[in-house]
Order: C-alpha cells, then structure tokens, then sequence
C-alpha cells in the first residue's frame, strides 16, 4: 500500500464522525446547527449503511439532544454527541448534569461565534463560555488533530480514575468544513487502544442501583442502608478528578504516539521553535496555527520567538505552563474570544497560571478574529511588536485592544457621514 | 494497584425513591385519584400490562401491582394518573369519598 492510499481527504467534520465510528459509539443524539451539522449527518450515513451499530435518537433540540446522551450514557453505554454555539449554550444546563454525574459523553464543538448578531462564522466564544461547567475541554489545530483526540478522548473520558465528559473543539469552517488529509486507522488498531466502556453507572439494571436518600442534602446523610454523601462532596469529588485527569491526558496521548506515530506536542501543548524563545505567543485553535506562520516571519526578522498552542484548556494545565514561561521574557496572548467586562478569556487564565513565578513575564493580550473576522498573519505581527514597544517602555494598556478592527471603513463614524446600519 | 482515591469513589448520586422521603405529603391537597378496578385493564386482565399510572407517577406512590394501589399518605393529589390512564380508569375524588 503506497502512502495516498492510507489517507483520505476529508473535512474536519468528517473526521470527528470516522473517530466516532472507529470508537464504536452506541448512542448519538444531536440537533442540526451550522457548522456542526455534517458530523452528525456522517454518523447517521454509517449506521443506516450498517457500517456503525449505534442508535441515533432524534430530539427537537439541543437541550433534549444532551439530556438524550446523559441518560443513554447512565445506562452504561458510550455516548456521543456534536453541537456550536447557540446549541451549545442551549445545553448549558445538562453539561452540569452530565459533569455532577461523571458521565463519560464525549462531545465535538465547530466553535462559532455566539449572537446577538448573528453569525455563523467562527471564534472560540462558546466553547469558552462552558469553562466552569465541569467538562474536560481540549482544541485541535487540523484534521487529523481532531480524528486522533477523538480517538483519545473516550479513552481519557472513560478511564475510571476521570469519569469525566470531554469536549473536543475545533474552529467552525476553517476546520469544520475544510478538506485536509486524514490517515483513518484500522479498526483491530483502534480496539486496542480503546477499550470497551466500563461505566461506574448501570441504570438498566435498577436492582443494583444502591439509593439511600433521593435528594441530596448540603450534609451527609446517615441511613440503615448505608451513607450518601453531600452535595458538597460530589463536587469536591469532580474538582479532584479533573485536577488528577491532567495525568491522564499525557498518558493516554503517549500511548496514543506510541501505538499509532502521531503526536501533540506532549498532549497539553504543542510547542513550535520554543528552544531558543524570548518572547513567546500563547493561543489556541486557528489563531495558534496562523501564528505558526507568524513565528516564521519573525524569526526571519531576528526576532526569537516561539508558540505554545495550548491544547488542553480543562483542566488548566497551570503547572505545565509555569514551567514553559518560567525563563520567558514576553508573552503575547491572542484570544479570539472576550471575557465581556474584562479582557480575553486565555489572557485571563495565563496570568493567573503564572502568578506564582518568581520572574514573571511581561504579558500582554489582544482580541482577534470575532465573528470569523479573518485572522491575517500581519495583524498577529503587529500584535507582537507593538507588545515588544510597550515592554520597552514597561507600559501598562488598561483598555483592551482589539487587532482586525475596521472602525475607518464605516462611513457614518466620519464627521458628517450619513448613518446607514450603526444603530 | 494502588489505592482506590475518594474522587475515584464519590461518582454520582443515583438513588431509589424512598417512601415518605419529604414526610406525609398526603395533606398536600383534599383531593384524590382513585382507580375504578372494574375499568383497570391491570385488574381485569390479571396481568402485569399497562402499568401507565406507575410509570408516570411522579413521587411515585403507585404501586406495580395487580391491582395497582395509591399510597394515599404521600399523593399530592397531581393528577397526572388521571390524565395518562388509557382506559379513562381513574378519577379525582374528594377525599371523604375514598
């Protein structure tokens, strides 16, 4: 076999469903929303074709498609399901179920922006906006990145020291509907790497369902037939897990390298031209990767600096990443998201991670690329040297400044310009 | 192996109802289902078919017997057994007709 023979063209969508099929998901259900869409229509292609033995529930929408999943996945079955943005915030309450009962559901976001206005296009405000819902959340740069952590994420989701449901997000378009190369792997190769779903919960089974006391109480309670824990308990419980499953993340990653010669980085970040890197770009998604290109311009310039391409956002890999900028002079974070009243979501979490440091690096972040706002490798340039200006001059901006505005281009902004849609 | 840690124990709350969990909620309201047996499909059949009551029970205080049986210490008296019986088997009551 000649090595185009062992890659298909897909896109990112595609290679979301063929990761769930190879993963041998049992229960799917999801509700259409752009760019999502194709992911679900795949799965849906490989179980009327006979090629996936799973059922695909039907709902009337996005919060009905979660709730589908939370109790398929209680009956002890793998679960999967797909959504973006609006359907995503309409599922905001059943991820806090699915996470509070340790349900091992893996879910793709195609990042969109979320309205009002509307939009399709992408940014990474859904998928930040569920950060404290419970859920491990990782991001992928391209498409064999969002096979492979699909692949990697059931097992990471299902292994009894997580018990915990991950998403795994990739942009809207740029990757969602994108046709890229993707190596599928055979399926002896993929059994062997997941292994089949052993749930803490059977809900099919009632006779073995232990039940003290139906409603959990602030305290714990006491009974003949046993103790049940607090509510507080359940969620110092989830807290831990998700610390402890950053672990597991490398581990699972690792093997994944090992078994099928594909890696991440070390599976929590991907480092591009670190080695000899003063100043340093931090993002994710789409803009890490146009960033890449940006690195090599620079370079070119003289200018040392490197990426980190965050790829583990849930649990905030903090300790990982103290140790990548401990000897770092600069940080450059473009988000393509806001923290509305404050700044970017990922500016926000860097500087926390690295309070600690003894040495901290000049920090400085940037909003890019709202609303599919095209991210152009000069607007990043622009970024990074006006953040070297400012650290010259150990200049503080309190405002938080946006790359990639076109505030010149609308007319009615300019002294005696005709008001057409501004307001 | 190592040792199992807490986080790895304290998963999910999955408990069975247990009765009178919020004390008597019987006094919630003055009136009350009643199955008439001689329309119950449950009754006439002998059998372990329909069960709706049961299933849609909220509390639940419907037992899956035959003849199914209303524990009338904990009915809040909803009405939902009335509304999802298919064979129009049962109705509300005051409670001095029960």
């Amino acid at each position: 076999m000649n090595a185009s023979e062992e890659y298909e063209i897909m896109i990112g969508n595609h290679a979301a469903a063929y990761a769930c099929k190879g993963a041998k998901v049992q229960v799917v259900a999801a509700y259409p929303i752009t760019p999502q869409s194709p992911v679900v229509e795949k799965i849906s292609y490989f179980i009327e074709s006979g090629e996936l033995n799973a059922r695909m529930v039907r709902v009337e929408s996005e919060q009905s498609a979660l709730v589908a999943c939370v109790a398929a996945s209680a009956t002890g079955v793998r679960t999967y399901t797909a959504t973006s943005s609006h359907g995503l915030m309409l599922m905001y309450e059943i991820l806090c179920w699915a996470a509070g009962n340790r349900l091992p559901i893996v879910m793709n976001i195609a990042t969109r922006a979320v309205g009002a206005p509307w939009s399709v296009w992408t940014d990474h405000q859904d998928a930040f906006t569920v950060r404290d819902t419970g859920w491990l959340q990782m991001f992928c740069e391209d498409n064999q990145e969002i096979y492979d952590t699909n692949l990697q994420a059931f097992r990471i989701a299902e292994d009894p020291c997580v018990y915990v449901p991950t998403l795994v997000s990739y942009d809207g378009y740029i990757l969602s509907h994108t046709f890229m190369p993707v190596r599928l792997e055979p399926q002896s190769r993929i059994d062997d790497f997941i292994p089949p779903l052993k749930h803490h919960l059977n809900l099919g089974d009632m006779n073995v369902v232990k039940g003290v006391c139906p409603v959990t109480t602030p305290h714990v309670v006491k009974r003949e037939e046993g103790t049940a824990p607090g509510y507080y308990e359940f969620r110092y419980s989830l807290q831990r897990a998700m610390e402890h499953s950053i672990e597991k993340v490398v581990e699972v990653h690792d093997l994944f390298a090992e078994k099928f010669g594909r890696s991440y980085g070390n599976g929590i970040y991907k480092a591009y031209k670190m080695e000899d890197a003063d100043i340093v770009i931090f993002a994710v998604g789409s803009v890490a990767s146009e960033s890449r290109l940006v690195i090599d311009k620079l370079r070119a310039k003289g200018i040392k600096i490197g990426l980190i391409s965050l790829k583990l956002f849930r649990p905030f890999p903090a300790k990982h990443l103290r140790e990548v900028f401990k000897d770092i002079k600069t940080v450059v974070v473009f988000d393509r998201d806001v923290g509305y009243g404050y700044e970017g979501i990922l500016f926000t979490e860097l500087k926390s991670a690295l309070y600690q440091l003894k040495n901290r690096p000049f920090i400085k972040g940037y909003i890019v690329g709202l609303g599919g706002r095209d991210v152009k490798a000069d607007d990043l340039i622009n970024g990074v040297l006006r953040t070297i200006e400012l650290e010259k001059k150990n200049e503080y901006v309190e405002q938080t400044e946006f790359i990639g505005l076109k505030l010149d281009e609308l007319d009615f902004l300019k002294k005696g310009g005709k008001v057409e849609n501004g307001r | 192996m190592t040792e199992e840690k807490d986080y790895q124990k304290i998963l999910a709350s999955v408990q069975k109802p247990v009765e009178g969990e919020a004390g008597k909620t019987g006094s919630w309201s003055t009136i009350k289902p009643k199955i008439n047996l001689d329309k119950c499909i449950v009754a006439k059949m002998e059998k372990n078919v329909c069960h709706f009551c049961w299933l849609y029970c909220p509390e639940p205080i419907i037992t899956r017997t035959i003849p199914p049986r209303i524990l009338y210490d904990y009915c809040k008296g909803c009405g939902i057994c009335v509304e999802v019986c298919p064979h129009k088997a049962i109705e509300m009551v005051e409670e001095s007709e029960l």
